[in-house]
């Protein structure tokens, strides 16, 4: 077929599953037209429109809210915390975080005030108008002076999260390798910023329709401010999500509900690129040391690892940050005596938050670049000491858990038969390992936990309902679509377990007021658990309908044709712990993911020694995806979380000033790899189906950022033989260090 | 009163001289297909072309646009006819979350305007200028050169 893509045809569900082949966006032609409705294309009658008042400084007494008294204030309305009807806090896991900063901030950027004007320009106008006047409070920046400080920011200690695994004992004998890795912040950088809509509802209570993952974290976090449920969230299509908008657009529902209330009016906020580079959540800042013991053959024997985490200024979701980012620190590597502590601390910076890997490629960086330290300090390939190491099937890892579907040596092997040939593009860039140009090529592997964290499915219960109307299905699930498809994965699951076209199913709009809570979009959850729930709530239509097996000839037609002027018949089905999983929250042992995803990384590139500037050629990656619902869908979640992982490895750096400020606020100097930056891709689906995953899909989302940019360190230290160990690897880092060399 | 023509119909409208092109379009014409990504000329998404030549609708006064013909992604398509651009992007998965599309399928459509058999090469330089963070480019760039053979 001339574009190598599977074409469509009418009958095809006659012949084959709607599952495993390409079907099309069902949200592309309205994005390929300019059709389709982000929040700040939906314009409420009498709209207005917010902005925000913000901290000047880290930490600080509050001791006025100053108005220019030469300001035109005609129809500006301003908010403070004392106009909050209940409790000021934007809950999510604590209720540590307010929605206003009420005599104290805590953190530069932090929310002081708000302003609803009748245009944008007048209500961005009216923030240069007010004056936050402060007395400065003695801060903390840096996390490595916040465990126990004087200073206090949270609790007693400045501690969000404190976690220890331990498993088996210590040996004695063998080579001891020590190591520190860092990594800086990395921003989210979707395309479309935060943005809200908040609607005043007869009943007095609030719509709000805007830009998120989570539209029911909206409704929780509200409750208590508000001091009432009376709200239904909306999710409008979506710019990008990659974590930043799972629990962010909770403090812009906030803030738009309080313009809303105070005047009456639908409030649109939309943030300024700037304003939403400083202010928003990014990933955490980590300080990572491992201690291994190895023999001769560079096999493990022990590890020891110790990571601290800046979480910012308020909890957020900063322990759950940790867990994972522990949970991943041991690699996809087996050892007998592993070691593991793991804070997070509090400062007085701008909050942290979820992003794409969630705590894994911070601590994937470091295990990979220590295994690269083995591998140089023992003489051994760096390829040879992770194939002696890795983990296969009937392993424990260091929580105890046997593993089962493990795709470690598989995706290795993959990406290096890939690695053979040559690269199949016009060179992207010039160079041939000549000259200014030192050729490198990097390999890493990598494991991802696909969904929550030991009983976290069991604790929500996600819940999906499927509606049949005439002839038509909808799936009603709080999943939403940020551009990872699940608005034509899920219909293609429920499609392939009813035996019918998958044209007659689709998602309803993702509004609370009519869909079930399926838990949030988040942790490669999607697809592998609520697409899980999906297919039981399409078994049970299948039952309800009589059908007996979906591989049969169903005859869906004919038993629609006996409902015809039936009600609408709507199923409800809930995750279900099939016992399988056992964990201890406590002591950190049992199962703590239902599966892992696999992934081998393999980048190809050219360091220029006249700039330092790291020139990508070519990324292989091979990843175990259990199934690909719809390889297309697949392959792009993998190529972009790539190139996100190759944007962390060199080009993304977040520079703070004293204040904890981010001083790169723009798509100018905050640098995001264009077409030109972007490699060569090569992507390889592996498919190791795992048994509790719909058609034995796993999670995929993240486990594409995690791989690539230690590959990239390697790469660079084959071309250069220089030594990286800290996030990014920014031209300077490269020059400073190839200067060292010599 | 500015005047210009907008995929195809004569516009006019009142606003002042520095307005930005980009609310005329959004704000006043309320066709709200051109995104803002960044608001300086960085990201793309607002990427529209005035007689032809894709720029930032976001750096452009409106004074600049009197006169001219101006393409959004509202006058890609042709009577409800998808443009063999907007084909390929839906077909290789080109567009994921969807808010860079707009202005990728714009600054395409220039590109194989001007040279109808660009090389791989030649479209991520003339995609250089617009930002996506969902795809890695790849499919965009494989998307664009099929619709070489449509065109």
């Amino acid at each position: 077929m001339k574009r190598g893509v599977t074409v469509l045809s009418p009958c095809y569900a006659l012949c084959m599953s709607p599952v495993g082949i390409n079907v099309p966006r069902a949200d592309g032609p309205s994005k390929v037209r300019g059709d389709a409705q982000y929040v700040d294309d939906i314009r409420p009658a009498d709209c207005l429109y917010g902005a925000t008042v913000r901290s000047p400084r880290a930490h600080a007494k509050i001791l006025e809210i100053r108005k220019d008294p030469n300001f035109n204030w005609a129809g500006i309305t301003i908010v403070t915390a004392a106009d909050i009807p209940a409790k000021n806090v934007v809950y999510l896991m604590t209720e540590d975080q307010p929605a206003l900063a009420e005599s104290v901030v805590r953190h530069v950027e932090e929310p002081v005030a708000l302003v609803a004007a009748e245009s944008r320009d007048r209500a961005l106008d009216a923030v240069r108008h007010l004056e936050v006047i402060t007395e400065d409070l003695p801060a903390i920046i840096d996390p490595r002076h916040s465990e126990g400080s004087e200073i206090k920011i949270f609790g007693a200690d400045n501690i969000f999260k404190k976690i220890a695994i331990d498993k088996g004992g210590t040996t004695t004998g063998g080579t001891v390798i020590e190591g520190e890795y860092s990594v800086g912040h990395q921003e989210q950088l979707y395309i479309e910023p935060q943005g809200m809509i908040a609607i005043p509802r007869e009943d007095q209570g609030l719509t709000f329709v805007g830009s998120m993952q989570c539209p029911f974290y909206i409704e929780k976090a509200l409750a208590p401010m508000l001091g009432h449920t009376r709200m239904n969230v909306i999710q409008a299509a979506t710019g990008g999500g990659f974590g930043g908008k799972e629990e962010y657009p909770s403090m812009v529902a906030a803030h738009a509900a309080l313009l809303a209330i105070k005047t009456g009016k639908p409030v649109k906020m939309i943030y300024r690129r700037d304003e939403d580079l400083r202010a928003t959540t990014k990933r955490h800042p980590s300080i990572i040391k491992i201690r291994s013991i190895v023999d001769h053959e560079g096999i493990l024997h022990q590890w020891d690892a110790d990571i601290l985490m800046d979480g910012g200024a308020y909890n957020t979701l900063t322990p759950v940050v940790l867990s994972r980012a522990l949970l991943h620190l041991t690699g996809p590597y087996r050892c007998p005596n592993q070691h593991l502590t793991g804070r997070a601390v509090a400062t007085h910076t701008p909050p942290n938050g979820a992003f794409r890997g969630f705590g894994a490629p911070q601590a994937m960086w470091a295990v990979e670049r220590h295994m690269d330290r083995i591998a140089r300090t023992l003489g051994i390939d760096p390829v040879e000491i992770r194939r002696r190491n890795l983990l296969r099937d009937g392993d424990t890892t260091a929580t105890g858990q046997t593993l089962t579907d493990t795709g470690a040596l598989t995706v290795l092997d993959e990406a290096l038969a890939a690695a053979q040939e040559p690269l199949q593009n016009d060179p992207i860039h010039p160079g041939g390992g000549e000259g200014r140009y030192a050729r490198g090529r990097g390999v890493s592997l990598v494991f991802h936990g696909c969904g929550f964290t030991g009983n976290g499915e069991a604790r929500i219960k996600g819940k999906v309902a499927l509606e049949l109307d005439g002839r038509c299905i909808k799936i009603l699930t709080a999943s939403t679509d940020i551009g990872q498809g699940v608005d034509t994965t899920f219909p293609q699951i429920a499609a392939a377990e009813l035996g019918i076209d998958v044209e007659r199913v689709s998602n309803a709009p993702h509004d609370t007021a009519n869909v079930p809570d399926s838990g949030p979009t988040v942790a490669s959850r999607t697809c592998m658990v609520v697409g899980g729930v999906v297919q039981k709530a399409a078994k049970q239509l299948r039952q309800a309908l009589q059908i007996e097996t979906a591989s049969e000839e169903t005859n869906f037609d004919m038993l629609l044709s006996l409902r015809d002027h039936q009600a609408p018949l709507r199923v409800m089905a809930e995750y279900q712990d099939d016992g399988s999983m056992e964990w201890e929250d406590e002591t950190y042992q049992g199962d703590a993911y239902p599966t892992y995803g696999w992934s081998c990384s393999v980048v190809d590139l050219d360091v220029d020694l006249d700039t330092g500037e790291v020139l990508y050629r070519r990324h292989i990656g091979a990843t175990d995806v259990g199934k690909a619902i719809n390889p297309v869908i697949v392959t792009g979640q993998l190529e972009g979380g790539s190139l996100q992982g190759l944007g962390y490895a060199t080009c993304e750096e977040v520079v703070v000033d004293d204040q904890g400020r981010m001083r790169n606020d723009r798509l100018t100097n905050y640098i995001i790899p264009t077409s030109l930056d972007a490699p060569e891709m090569v992507t390889r689906i592996i498919e190791i189906p795992y048994k509790g995953g719909p058609f034995g899909a796993k999670g995929i989302g993240e486990i594409p950022m995690d791989g690539p940019a230690p590959a990239a360190a390697q790469a660079i230290e084959q071309a250069t033989k220089i030594v990286l160990d800290t996030l990014p690897m920014t031209p300077e880092r490269v020059m400073n260090a190839l200067e060292a060399v010599e | 009163m500015i005047e210009f023509s907008l995929n195809g119909h004569a516009v006019k409208v009142q606003a002042l001289p520095m307005t930005r092109l980009i609310d005329v379009l959004r704000e006043h014409l309320r066709m709200t297909g051109t995104k803002e990504g960044c608001g300086e000329g960085e990201c793309g998404a607002c990427t529209i072309l005035i007689d032809g030549v894709p720029v930032n609708s976001c750096l452009i006064p409106i004074v600049q646009a009197d006169g001219t013909e101006i393409t959004t992604v509202e006058g890609i398509s042709k009577d409800d006819r998808l443009d063999p651009i907007q084909d390929a992007f839906i077909e290789y998965g080109a567009a994921q979350c969807g808010i860079c599309t707009p202005g990728f399928i714009v600054a395409a459509r220039a590109l194989l305007d001007s040279d109808p058999h660009p090389s791989k090469r030649a479209v991520r330089e003339a995609l250089a200028g617009n930002l996506c963070r969902c795809t890695g480019y790849q499919k965009i760039v494989e998307a664009v050169v099929c619709a070489l053979g449509e065109d």
